[in-house]
């Protein structure tokens, strides 16, 4: 079973690979009709002009001259089988994880490894879900499948640890409750990340930027979308990440006899979770630019990035389970 | 902290009989911009960065023996950071002015928030805006039926759809249906906001009349103890309790019992003590993450160790027996410690007592001694092949010079100074049973060992505040981000024989899903 994990690792690992130049082929080849129609009805959705309007959902005419129908088919197909072989890597993960699971006998959460892998299950599933309600967002999948290899490629050959039984502190059913949440709230905020990152992308672009990271912006959803998506994600994982944590206290409390004790996990977990209530209330204030706002989402990730590697890698504590 | 950002602050009225007293207005526009939205990031923000050093640098109250350490490592360094509460980041005046800053400007922003909505809660719907075409959403069209029951039949149609309407007739005879839902939106966010103030009573009441204290238990009926300051190896008291106040309850450690994987790692832990004191005496086990609950106390298991049985026999004769708990330094219960022996070769026709004579041992204990040597570390956690490999000194332990020392190990100022002289240059191995004679005929035996385990007894009366209050965050917050506010407004006129229903509404918060809401309560009841 442990093998069999490790070789659904490479088929996750490749999938997403190959989904990454299906995306990046329907990028550089695909036209901008998808998009150009996205951004049109965004327009209209978020009732931009105070009176009522007709959605102008015209979408060829955002067909640039000069692109042969023939190729922007191709790009769709290329975009359509990006989407298949993620939810081929997908499958591909569950398989990993799950057994991964059976051959150490618990839930695949006792390592770094095990718990990266689970971040980006969740991430992946969470842009699915996205996916499955919004394909005008399709253009985005070349970016959240670019984390993924980045991430399950660190996680395959960095964090890599053999599977072994928890250690006492670990065996205890707030096991299960608070490290679901935390996965389930950092695989969400993951894929926040890079909605946020892209919407900052889009709006310089929009702005007139034509240098490097800008011009990734010429073929992704419209800025207003973005921004909304970004919102949702973070509004959703939000309250996961607060109930994630108090999980953790109330386990906290059964296991170190404390709810809170400042260990260098706890401490880096609160800043997130400021930092995070620090973007959804500058959202929620209309003098703060949005982009500003959209700044402190990306903070944010940077904030839980230093609690996955900085913590667990330099800071030693309570939450010492890397089993590197 | 308002979701809506204070309009920049108005120039202060003229009090009657001049200008405004300039203190008053300092202090009115500094709580003013204390309870802006701007000021409220700016501090959480300043909450985020000032967590970090916490994090860096080792705390006191977490592992004061990291402190220790950086104190040694960093000579020049340490000092500085400690007058800035470097080792104390999270009881730093600094920290507290931040959240405490943080915690006002929170109150100033939700008590008037309070004011408003439960003023809103009360106060029915606004009438319709004179021109509804001007809102975000809008339509309007004719409709069947007398004005009087195309307004009854919209009034019941939102009634229906839970929303708070209110019917009103216009001077010029038109009928106007106002209509507002989402209000939990609000309650939810004022819930949050709130509890953050009673999860903060919480951790107060918790840091006030909480108190903790660390204690190594050897198993056996002589080494157990009772709850007072005295028996505590290391304790904190809570501003408001005293060493008195505290519960009555008295700990023995029956049995400890400790499973391992074959590759040593640790399984399960299960410490047996019998509680007396504490009304009625029972027998109780508790584990690594299920504590024992006493009245007024939770005792959590915090480690393990094993306690070597060693008896010396002096050279008059005479026998002495020490149970030393041995401070394991790794994965395998390689165990440290030492066991001195300050009272012995006293004559006992004299009574006289030779300072020189006292003797001691320090080394390892091997819970599994490795087949092969070296024989430094043990091959395995649990009790397999055990033996102790000691180095015997004699001389003078300097246990009398006033000078706190740790019992683990022997004082290394009377070892370099010759005081304290060792025996051999190389440590003794034995077994279980075994017994080693010295060079002046004095014997060592090793007995056996006694399990011990490290407790920590703790009790923060703040907990269930603190629970109760991040419950209902929890609740408030998912209903604040859940909920959304809207209105809508009909207006109802008759033009000739046909009556014409005019309708427009308005998202007061991000609803994407507002539009097709819209669509469907314009088109009417069908």
């Amino acid at each position: 079973m442990a093998a069999l994990s490790d070789q659904f690792l490479v088929v996750t690992l490749l999938s997403y690979l190959v989904a990454m130049i299906c995306h990046a082929a329907e990028y550089s080849f695909g036209a901008r009709g998808v998009i150009a129609k996205a951004a049109v009805r965004e327009l209209a959705g978020a009732g931009g002009p105070p009176v009522s309007v007709e959605v102008g959902a015209d979408g060829p005419a955002g067909v640039p001259a000069g692109t042969a129908p023939g190729r922007v088919d191709r790009a769709r197909l290329a975009g359509r089988a990006a989407v298949a072989v993620t939810i081929l890597g997908a499958a591909a993960h569950l398989v990993t994880l799950v057994s991964r699971g059976i051959a150490a006998d618990r839930m695949p959460w006792g390592n770094m490894y095990e718990f990266v892998l689970t971040v980006t299950f969740v991430g992946v599933a969470a842009w699915l879900a996205v996916l499955a309600r919004r394909t005008h967002l399709r253009h985005l999948g070349l970016f959240v499948t670019l984390v993924m290899v980045v991430l399950l490629g660190v996680a395959g050959m960095v964090l890599y640890a053999p599977i072994a039984p928890l250690v006492p502190a670990l065996n205890s059913y707030w096991f299960a409750v608070h490290i679901s949440m935390m996965c389930l709230a950092s695989g969400t905020f993951l894929v926040g990340f890079v909605a946020a990152a892209m919407y900052l992308i889009r709006a310089g672009y929009d702005k007139g930027r034509r240098s490097f990271p800008y011009t990734l912006g010429a073929r992704v959803p419209g800025a207003e979308a973005l921004e909304r998506l970004t919102f949702r994600l973070h509004a959703f994982a939000f309250p996961i990440w607060t109930f994630g944590v108090a999980a953790g206290a109330i386990w906290a409390e059964a296991a170190w006899g404390r709810y809170w004790g400042w260990d260098p996990k706890e401490t880096w977990a609160f800043i997130s979770w400021v930092v995070y209530a620090g973007y959804l209330h500058a959202r929620a204030t209309p003098s703060v630019k949005r982009s500003t706002a959209t700044w402190i989402a990306i903070l944010g990730w940077a904030t839980m990035l230093m609690n996955l590697v900085g913590v667990n890698l330099f800071l030693s504590g309570f939450h010492s389970y890397s089993g590197l | 902290m308002t979701t809506v950002e204070s309009p920049p602050a108005p120039p202060a009225p003229p009090t009657p009989g001049g200008r405004a007293n300039p203190l008053v207005a300092l202090v009115r526009n500094s709580w003013r911009q204390l309870t802006s939205m701007r000021t409220a990031l700016v501090l959480l923000f300043l909450l985020a960065v000032a967590a970090v050093p916490g994090s860096v640098l080792p705390q006191r109250n977490v592992a004061v023996e990291k402190v220790t350490a950086y104190f040694t490592a960093h000579p020049d360094l340490a000092p500085v950071l400690d007058r800035l509460w470097g080792f104390d980041v999270y009881s730093s005046p600094w920290f507290a002015a931040i959240y405490l800053l943080l915690f006002g400007s929170l109150v100033g922003c939700i008590v008037p928030r309070l004011r408003d909505h439960t003023r809103a809660l009360r106060a029915r719907p606004p009438d319709a805006p004179h021109r509804l075409d001007r809102l975000p959403f809008s339509s309007s069209g004719e409709r069947a039926g007398a004005p009087a029951e195309v307004a009854a039949a919209l009034h019941r149609m939102l009634r229906g759809r839970r929303w708070r309407v209110v019917t009103r007739t216009a001077p010029d005879g038109a009928l106007t249906v106002s209509a507002e839902k989402g209000y939990l939106k609000e309650t939810g966010n004022l819930i949050f906001h709130y509890s953050l103030v009673v999860v903060l009573i919480g951790v107060a009441v918790g840091s006030w009349w909480g108190w903790h204290a660390n204690r190594l238990l050897v198993a056996g009926p002589e080494k157990a103890f009772c709850n007072s300051l005295q028996q505590y190896d290391e304790y904190g008291l809570g501003a408001r309790v005293s060493g008195a106040g505290l519960p009555p309850f008295c700990l023995e450690l029956t049995g400890f019992e400790a499973t391992y994987q074959e590759t040593g790692q640790p399984a399960s832990y299960t410490a047996t003590v019998a509680v007396t004191g504490s009304g009625a005496d029972r027998s109780s086990s508790f584990a690594v993450n299920h504590p024992l609950r006493l009245s007024g106390a939770n005792v959590y298991l915090l480690g393990h160790g094993y306690a070597p049985v060693l008896r010396y026999t002096d050279r008059y004769g005479q026998s002495q027996t020490t149970v030393a708990p041995f401070l394991s330094k790794d994965a395998m219960m390689t165990s440290e410690g030492a066991a001195a022996f300050p009272d012995t070769n006293v004559d006992p026709k004299t009574g006289a007592r030779d300072p020189n004579l006292q003797v001691a041992f320090e080394g390892v204990y091997l819970p599994t001694v490795p087949d092969q040597p070296p024989l430094t570390a043990s091959a395995f956690p649990a009790e397999r092949s055990p033996g102790i490999m000691l180095w015997a000194y004699r001389g003078n332990l300097g246990l009398d010079s006033g000078v706190p020392g740790s019992v683990y190990r022997l004082d290394g100022r009377q070892i370099a100074n010759g005081q304290l002289k060792r025996l051999e240059p190389t440590p003794h191995l034995l077994r279980v049973g075994e017994s080693w004679t010295l060079d002046d005929g004095t014997t060592l035996e090793f007995l056996g060992t006694r399990p011990y385990a490290t407790l920590s007894i703790r009790w923060d009366p703040g907990e269930k505040i603190v629970l109760v209050g991040t419950a209902a965050l929890l609740a408030g917050l998912m209903l604040s981000l859940a909920g959304r506010r809207r209105r809508v407004w009909f207006r109802v006129t008759t033009s000739g024989s046909t009556t014409i229903v005019e309708s427009g509404g308005l998202a007061r918060s991000d609803h994407p899903g507002f539009a097709a809401e819209f669509a469907l309560l314009a088109r009417g009841p069908e």
